[in-house]
């Protein structure tokens, strides 16, 4: 009750603040040549409050205080400590505040770090970025005030969704989030800057490391809700081409064009209108992927609840801001035609935008899969699904160009100087070739096509690999993170080859025989914990080669909401991940069960990480290489 | 006539023109051939022709209509109306059970019989999915 009113207050005093911000920096703007010490102070003032508002919804869920309605809807007594802190932002309010907690955090990080640019360039972003929070500040308080009451107190809170008491996904809304606001300082810096018209090569260098810190972020959040994924679900896959995942792949991509293109600004001074409509689309598609998220429209986890009135708000605001970005970028953006002609056609910055149209073509193929049934529902109400398939087929054919594209671009430069790298060049090509020839022909389908995709993969993988062994040449966080790509590349195509999975349903002490594999389901056992009751099924699986694995995958049965889940057991090795899930079916003796030999699991992960921390030492790298 | 340049850039344009409207048909040519229609027991039911491709069938799962053995499961999907046999081998969803909603994906053999290929999962007790809920409406 009494943490419920500071928050609600701090959070009307923050909304306060920023308006505060906006006169004075409208003020500052127009007269003075010196920063107003006073913006400081209040920028710091409001990530307090908005600090204390948190702190307040986290004590309110740590004391299971249920008159306010967030902890009521989200939370139990008996739930685990870890869960009551991490469900603050496993729910629609509290996610909310969680949000524009990091956004009051990096525009005050963005004022203290910012120098060497014009005080006209930092107002105007703080302004830009105070439209923004102030929207997040209005649909906070209005449409999903974490703070509600409830009168009379409830005795017992609704327990929060078991699938979400998970480790990892405790950690996956802060990163991501992170990654995503950090698009929204992108966003507002880049409209100030078109509107000074200063879009240059030292501004590139300001942004650029925005860019990398929201990229990074952006990845490792991605990573994890795949992570979660598959061990959670038992969908038995990492990535399912499932709406909620496509849109966060979407800012995603924009985000990784826009990293390659503000690498060519500061060098060249060219693409200037790309980068800012990159930067402008990146953060739209964020909002755009909370709007069809929250809103209801797209059915997932991350529906906490179908409010109409949700939707509309963020769909007005998110209107608004395209409103505004594009007439600040078509009345104030100048195009500079200089330096044009020292554009060598046979050059790095050529590969990169040949790689920019492959990653638009790659986003617009996930974007018109993800809406296109809306668009069908609305406009006809014939309800259809898009799945893997039509991702399949669109992307993995524009993969291998890419993939080539990527591995030879960075090379350009010496394809004209040196006669012996280019030896190496062709030579490698011709290894991957007859190596993925050699891979993929033992299982015969489709050889043509996946020859080619394992060679291009492998190629880039074998060039960046020598490039860690020349020094000379390496820029080395691009590298790592084009030699992560490649092995992810190459773990997912083996991943999809290799694979195989059973499924069966046995009773407790059947054994199921396949030419491979014997499955023997020895025993169960039960255990109670705090907030469920689990059943635990003990299998032990004999392979062609006389290898045991002993595997316990469990069911859990909470409480509170009484629901079941399948926690899957997996034994991970350097080569493949053994992954084995059961459910029960209802009133029947049987469990279903499934069992899949999943290799180069571990890799996909490794590789993702491979690639964030590449983008991670280009943050800590002073100087850019030229 | 022209310049050089002017060529050079005239020929650009076409290019990224046919480029663009290859990439749109493509797109949508891909789209038609592998989307998911959805449809209730009572449009199957009604439909004139037999939908030979992957569909997508939604409603409730009728109750002790379950049956299991070591390959695969059995159970009716109703929409309280009519009624569609269906016949399942792979993993079941945490929340399969009777009289909860349900999505089927799989394929027609005739107008009473799906041959399932997936079970869509819930994600909780309460969530529906849309499609669901629509197909129970209208009834």
């Amino acid at each position: 009750m009494f943490y419920s009113s500071i928050g609600h207050y701090s959070l009307i005093l923050g909304l306060c603040i920023s308006l505060i911000l906006i006169y004075f920096s409208v003020k500052n703007f127009k007269n003075s040549t010196i920063l107003n010490t006073k913006i400081l102070s209040f920028t710091f003032l409001q990530f307090f409050l908005v600090v204390i508002s948190f702190i307040c919804l986290i004590i309110s869920f740590v004391l299971s205080d249920f008159s306010n309605e967030t902890v009521f809807n989200n939370s139990h007594t008996t739930k685990p400590l870890f869960y009551k802190i991490a469900g603050t932002w496993g729910n629609h309010e509290g996610s909310l505040l969680l949000w524009l907690l990091v956004l009051t955090l990096f525009i005050f990080i963005f004022f203290l770090k910012t120098k060497n640019q014009p005080l006209k360039y930092k107002l105007l972003t703080l302004i830009f970025q105070q439209i923004i929070i102030i929207g997040f500040f209005l649909f906070l308080i209005e449409t999903s005030n974490p703070f509600n009451y409830i009168y009379p107190m409830p005795e017992e809170g609704m327990g929060l969704n078991p699938i979400l008491q998970d480790p990892a996904l405790a950690i996956h809304p802060p990163i991501l989030y992170l990654g995503y606001v950090g698009s929204s300082i992108i966003f507002s810096s880049a409209l100030a800057a078109t509107y000074l018209n200063i879009v240059s090569n030292v501004w590139a260098s300001h942004i650029k490391k925005w860019i990398v810190v929201s990229w990074v972020f952006l990845t490792l959040g991605i990573l994890l809700g795949s992570i979660w994924a598959y061990y959670e679900l038992g969908w038995g896959g990492f990535w399912f081409w499932d709406p909620v995942e496509n849109v966060s792949l979407m800012p995603w991509l924009a985000l990784t064009t826009l990293l390659h293109c503000i690498l060519v600004l500061e060098k060249k001074q060219v693409l200037t209108s790309w980068v800012i409509i990159l930067s402008i689309s990146t953060f739209t598609l964020s909002m755009c992927g909370t709007f069809l998220v929250r809103s209801g429209i797209l059915n997932s986890v991350h529906t906490f609840a179908n409010d109409p009135e949700r939707g509309l708000f963020i769909l007005v605001f998110l209107f608004s801001l395209i409103c505004v970005s594009l007439f600040i970028f078509f009345f104030f953006h100048k195009s500079s035609q200089n330096n044009l002609n020292s554009f060598f056609w046979l050059s790095k910055e050529t590969s990169i935008i040949i790689n920019n149209w492959f990653m638009m073509y790659f986003l617009s193929v996930v974007l018109i899969g993800t809406i296109y049934p809306i668009f069908l529902d609305v406009l006809s109400s014939q309800k259809i699904s898009v799945g893997p398939p039509f991702y399949h087929k669109l992307i993995i054919p524009f993969l291998i160009p890419f993939l080539i594209a990527m591995a030879i671009g960075p090379k350009l430069k010496w394809i004209k100087s040196n006669i012996v790298d280019k030896v190496y060049l062709i030579l490698l090509l011709v290894i991957s070739i007859v190596l993925s020839f050699l891979i993929v022909k033992k299982f015969d389908f489709n050889l043509l096509l996946n020859t080619i995709l394992v060679s291009s993969a492998l190629y880039l993988f074998f060039i960046t690999l020598r490039e860690f062994f020349i020094k000379k040449y390496s820029n080395i966080s691009q590298n790592i993170a084009h030699f992560g790509f490649s092995l992810l590349i190459l773990s997912i195509l083996f991943n999809n080859l290799f694979s195989s999975e059973i499924i069966t349903n046995l009773k407790v002490g059947e054994t199921f025989t396949s030419s491979k594999t014997k499955i023997v389901f020895k025993s169960i056992n039960q255990k109670k914990e705090k907030n469920y009751k689990s059943i635990i099924a003990n299998f032990s699986i004999e392979n062609l080669d006389g290898i045991i694995d002993n595997l316990s995958p469990e069911l859990r049965i909470y409480n509170q909401p009484n629901i079941v889940t399948s926690e899957a057991d997996i034994k991970t090795t350097l080569l493949s991940d053994k992954f084995i899930v059961i459910n029960i079916v209802q009133n029947q003796d049987y469990f279903n069960v499934r069992y899949q030999v999943k290799p180069f699991m571990l890799w996909i992960w490794l590789s993702v990480i491979l690639i964030s921390f590449g983008g991670l030492i280009s943050f800590f790298k002073k100087e850019y290489e030229k | 006539m022209y310049g050089r340049k002017v060529k050079l850039r005239f020929l650009f344009v076409v290019i990224i023109f046919i480029t663009l409207i290859l990439t749109v048909f493509l797109v949508l040519k891909s789209l038609e051939q592998n989307v998911v229609y959805f449809q209730s027991p009572s449009e199957i039911k009604s439909s004139v022709e037999l939908n030979k491709s992957k569909i997508r069938v939604g409603g409730m799962v009728k109750k002790n209509s379950i049956s299991i053995n070591v390959k695969e499961i059995s159970f009716i999907i109703t929409d309280f109306k009519n009624e569609i046999n269906v016949i399942y081998r792979g993993a079941v969803p945490n929340l399969f059970e009777e009289e909860k909603g349900v999505v089927a994906e799989g394929f027609l053999k005739d107008r009473n019989f799906l041959s399932a290929t997936k079970i869509l999962a819930k994600h909780d007790e309460n969530y529906m999915p849309p499609e669901v809920k629509a197909a129970l409406e209208e009834n």
